[in-house]
């Protein structure tokens, strides 16, 4: 709850710099403020008192992921450094920003319909706005609008299913749901009829084909470092709150579930990799492998044992740092070499030999390739798939991952293998902070997992 | 303890390269590989010969999931760190003669790869194992990818899909296993061996192939060779003398430790199959190697022959078939590095590796010409050789699965004669011509590394009583083992 507290003040007080014009300090603001919601987040850990009018509940599950959030967004502001720093209209991207975070930490502890529905709207609305940043840029723009439309359709599928769902139960409240399945033997067609449009809505948050058309248009269009918010932290907070929503409260009627995610899991795997093995532009097939590991997590969600919430927790992580360190690099070469075509990156290998060290580390992480955080997720999703039975979905990964090698290393065989005459360059200092941090985040979550995975 | 140093020295060595510059790299590198060895022999005087594993180190590493870093040596583990300890350090040697682009990251790569090395050799838990499995791959693969000839990067790269996707399928069956260990699951290796035994033969089967064709791809065994070739053709000489010298040695260790023990239903089931496989790639890779012209390729199809006799030998599974294979994955390591290098001198001299144009170097270095032959003939097994040693007790292991199968392995001694020879005579004998015109003098470090290599040939050809030693009690432990759980 503190979280959603700072968080929200946080985003206030960035629309007020532009009245009383403190824009400058507004970027160490808001990273300490990130660092003190982080402190105030894990210090909730365990509490005893968590549940809030039966809306929200901070438990240990709620504060593992908005921490990790948290971490990501800490990490994502160290990237998008120059966003702020170039734009005119700098303070409501920031209040854009914190308030889609707002948004995300209500996803991950909503024990209510409603607030299920406010967090994906807080989360969505802003990011309407930001993907549309670049005013003057038409892709930009397009992305925006694309965006909105299908986001309003999927919101529109939720709401639907939200409303069915309380015409069959009687009420918005996730415990209350879980009561009155389990009470009942049968169910009415509506309630089933509400959950496919929930998982409908949700599949299309989380970017899980065949809901996944917007995409790889909307990641490409928008600014860089947008893309890598959407990436990321947004595709977090949309897991957290399908595996609560499913996992937790659907349990009970699993089976009416389990054989669509199992098909929305492998076609996600499947058609993401692959599609992304015929990119050439690099931003397009980070979508692409964007959708891909939302297949991966689908995989843990449909396990529903005792590793499920522990591995979308790790995957998730290991992804995102993957993620934000392949995202920056790519907005630093997009920048300095005025394409992000798959050719831009030849001969980085000689011009800035450390940019394509941390470049390898963090693609053998998202293709999975031991000792990195990538391998250990994968691993761990893939034992408690096994665990679960679900040994087709399995291999129908492991073969996933195998065509997800082929197009990383096209990138890695470019860094090294292309000539490439270009010239230094030159990074920032905060990136060059931020680089680092990952690569050793990378490592050190692949060799000691632990302290992730006990937490949950 | 000494199993730790063994693991992690390379490894800070090689972060230790990464920071050094110029001249300096070559040296501290040879001096590291050096002490590594210096440390290996160690725990050879050190090691209380018998059939118990020593050194044991035993830590939590992710404790809720039953992963342990569980390190330890018994004989056969302690001879394949031998190997990889005693032949780096050559293969750092043998780079003496030539200058590579960065030369702090190829060092630091190969002493990564060093790395990864020792630690599958001596791990104890199933997670560790294929952590140090993958691990190996990262820095061969790199080494191939930027020291390589032409159009290495399709390549190397189809190198690295094909070992990633054996790699995940025995991942697969790993964890598989994982799950059938009774109580809070674990990897450690009891708890699998145990695990694998009691399940029924079927899915004793399923693991066999998926663990197998891991192992079968490294090696490599016929159908899943095609990668080798081409990979190592295209490889740096060093890169090469590691794939074949150690990493090759990967795959079939996997086979001791990791497969044999680990489903001995399967194997009876399958090793008719798997045997099979192996003894067809003996012929086929022979019968490629003779008609061969590029010395390298050559010696890169008589390596897939070699190491078809050391897998059906020890898929045969018995006392002598093991026995043989440990010695020959030894004598073969010592001699296709020793090969692997003689290819390069020639190559550096010549600028072509040719078999059919080059002749008569022996008129103008018989003292090379020596060397090669002695290296030569401990690759066709020629008593009081090395390479004697092993195929006779992998015949013999042969033999006893089968008669006809060991008529038909016993061929890869005669073909290997062969080809051996008669690349030999072309290149060596006769008379020379005009692009064999003049042989520089062999370099220092080149006559330090080919001397230190015959010896090894002649050495344990003549006696071959210490690694024999070390090695028998722990294979005769194992494969009693092995055949308890098969009912034979």
């Amino acid at each position: 709850m503190k979280a959603l507290i700072l968080l929200s003040s946080l985003g206030v007080i960035s629309l007020l710099a532009e009245l009383f014009s403190f824009k400058k300090l507004l970027y160490p603001l808001v990273l300490l403020g990130l660092i003190a919601t982080f402190i105030f987040n894990i210090g909730d850990w365990n509490a005893v008192n968590n549940t809030y009018y039966k809306m929200l509940q901070f438990d240990n599950y709620a504060i593992a992921f908005s921490s990790v959030i948290i971490v990501i967004a800490f990490l994502w502001f160290l990237m998008a450094e120059g966003f702020f720093k170039e734009e005119t209209n700098l303070t409501d991207h920031y209040s854009l920003v914190l308030f889609a975070l707002v948004g995300a930490v209500i996803l991950v502890s909503y024990t209510n319909m409603a607030m299920l529905f406010l967090g994906i709207e807080i989360l969505s609305i802003p990011m309407y706005i930001l993907v549309g940043s670049s005013k003057n840029d038409l892709s930009s723009n397009e992305a925006s609008f694309k965006y909105l439309i299908m986001g309003a359709f999927a919101t529109g599928f939720l709401l639907f299913g939200i409303a069915l769902i309380y015409g069959a139960t009687g009420s918005f409240d996730l415990s209350e749901i879980k009561t009155a399945i389990s009470v009942s033997g049968s169910y009415s067609q509506i309630f089933y009829v509400g959950m496919l449009l929930m998982l409908i809505g949700l599949s299309f948050k989380v970017s899980a084909v065949p809901f996944h058309f917007w995409a790889p248009d909307v990641y490409e269009g928008a600014p860089t470092v947008i893309t890598a918010f959407m990436a990321t932290i947004v595709k977090l907070a949309a897991f957290a709150a399908f595996l609560r929503l499913f996992d937790v409260t659907f349990f009970r009627v699993y089976t009416s579930w389990m054989n669509v995610v199992w098909m929305l899991a492998a076609l996600t795997m499947l058609v993401g990799n692959i599609t992304a093995v015929f990119q050439t532009r690099i931003k397009r097939m980070l979508a692409y492998s964007s959708v891909a590991h939302a297949g991966y997590m689908l995989l843990a969600l449909l396990a529903m044992n005792n590793y499920s919430n522990s591995a979308i927790l790790f995957y998730g992580t290991a992804y995102s740092i993957g993620s934000i360190a392949t995202f920056t690099i790519v907005s630093i070469i997009a920048e300095a070499r005025g394409d992000d075509g798959i050719h831009s990156f030849n001969g980085l290998g000689k011009s800035n030999p450390m940019l394509a060290v941390v470049m390898t580390i963090a693609l053998l992480s998202l293709a999975g390739i031991p000792p990195t955080a990538g391998f250990f997720a994968k691993y761990y999703i893939f034992t408690s798939s096994f665990m679960a039975g679900n040994v087709w979905l399995v291999f129908v990964a492991i073969i996933a991952s195998l065509i997800g090698v082929y197009y990383y290393f096209r990138i890695i065989i470019a860094m090294y293998f292309k000539e490439g005459a270009h010239e230094h360059i030159s990074l920032e200092m905060t990136h060059k902070l931020l680089l680092i941090v990952i690569t050793v985040a990378i490592i050190a979550l692949g060799i000691c997992p632990d302290f992730i995975i006990k937490l949950l | 303890m000494i199993t730790l140093l063994l693991i992690f020295f390379p490894l800070a060595a090689a972060l230790m390269l990464l920071f050094t510059k110029g001249e300096q790299v070559k040296k501290i590198a040879l001096g590291a590989t050096i002490v590594e060895f210096a440390i290996a022999m160690f725990a050879v005087t050190q090691y209380q010969f018998g059939n118990t594993t020593q050194f044991e180190v035993s830590c939590n590493w992710v404790s809720s999931l039953g992963i342990n870093f569980h390190v330890g040596m018994d004989g056969i583990s302690l001879l394949m760190v031998l190997l990889t300890t005693f032949l780096v350090p050559v293969i750092i040697l043998t780079s003496f003669n030539k200058d590579y682009r960065n030369p702090s990251r190829f060092y630091s790569l190969v002493l990564a790869m060093q790395f990864a090395l020792v630690g599958v050799f001596v791990s104890l838990d199933g997670f560790l194992f294929y952590i140090f499995w993958e691990l190996a791959l990262i820095p061969i693969y790199f080494i191939c990818l930027l020291w390589g000839a032409e159009n290495r990067a399709k390549i190397t790269f189809k190198f690295f899909v094909y070992t990633l996707s054996g790699s995940l399928m025995m991942l697969g069956a790993l964890i598989y296993l994982y799950l059938q260990t009774e109580g809070a699951h674990s990897f450690n290796i009891a708890a699998l061996y145990k695990a694998g035994q009691s399940l029924d033969a079927v899915h004793q089967g399923y693991v066999f192939w998926a663990i197998f064709i891991a192992f079968a791809i490294k090696m490599p065994i016929f159908p899943f060779h095609t990668w080798q070739p081409d990979t190592y053709t295209v490889a740096p000489a060093q890169g090469t003398m590691l794939l074949a010298g150690i990493m090759l040695k990967m795959g079939t260790y996997g086979v001791i430790r990791w497969l044999l023990p680990v489903v001995p239903l399967g194997v009876v089931h399958w090793s008719n199959v798997a045997i099979t496989l192996s003894v067809i790639g003996i012929v086929y890779a022979s019968c490629i190697a003779i008609v061969q012209k590029d010395f390298k390729r050559l010696i890169a199809y008589s390596s897939i022959a070699h190491v078809g006799l050391i897998s059906a030998g020890i898929l045969a599974c018995n006392v002598q078939g093991v026995q043989g294979g440990v010695i020959q994955m030894i004598s073969h390591g010592v001699n296709v590095v020793g090969l692997f290098f003689i290819v390069d001198i020639i190559q550096k001299r010549y600028g072509t590796r040719d078999i059919s144009i080059l002749g008569g170097i022996r008129n103008l270095n018989p003292q090379f010409a020596v060397l090669f032959l002695m290296i030569l003939l401990g690759s066709v097994a020629l008593p009081l050789t090395n390479g004697f040693v092993g195929e006779f007790l992998l015949l013999n292991g042969v033999f006893q699965f089968n008669a006809w199968t060991a008529a038909f392995a016993g061929l890869s001694v005669i073909l290997g004669a062969v080809y051996m020879l008669r690349s030999y005579q072309s290149i060596m004998l006769g008379e020379t011509n005009e692009i064999t015109g003049s042989f520089e003098p062999l370099s220092t470090s080149e006559k330090t590394v080919l001397v230190i290599l015959c010896a090894a040939v002649i050495g344990f050809g003549v006696y071959p009583k210490p690694l024999l030693d070390i090695a028998e009690p722990s294979v005769v432990k194992l494969v009693d083992g092995v055949r308890l759980a098969m009912g034979k």
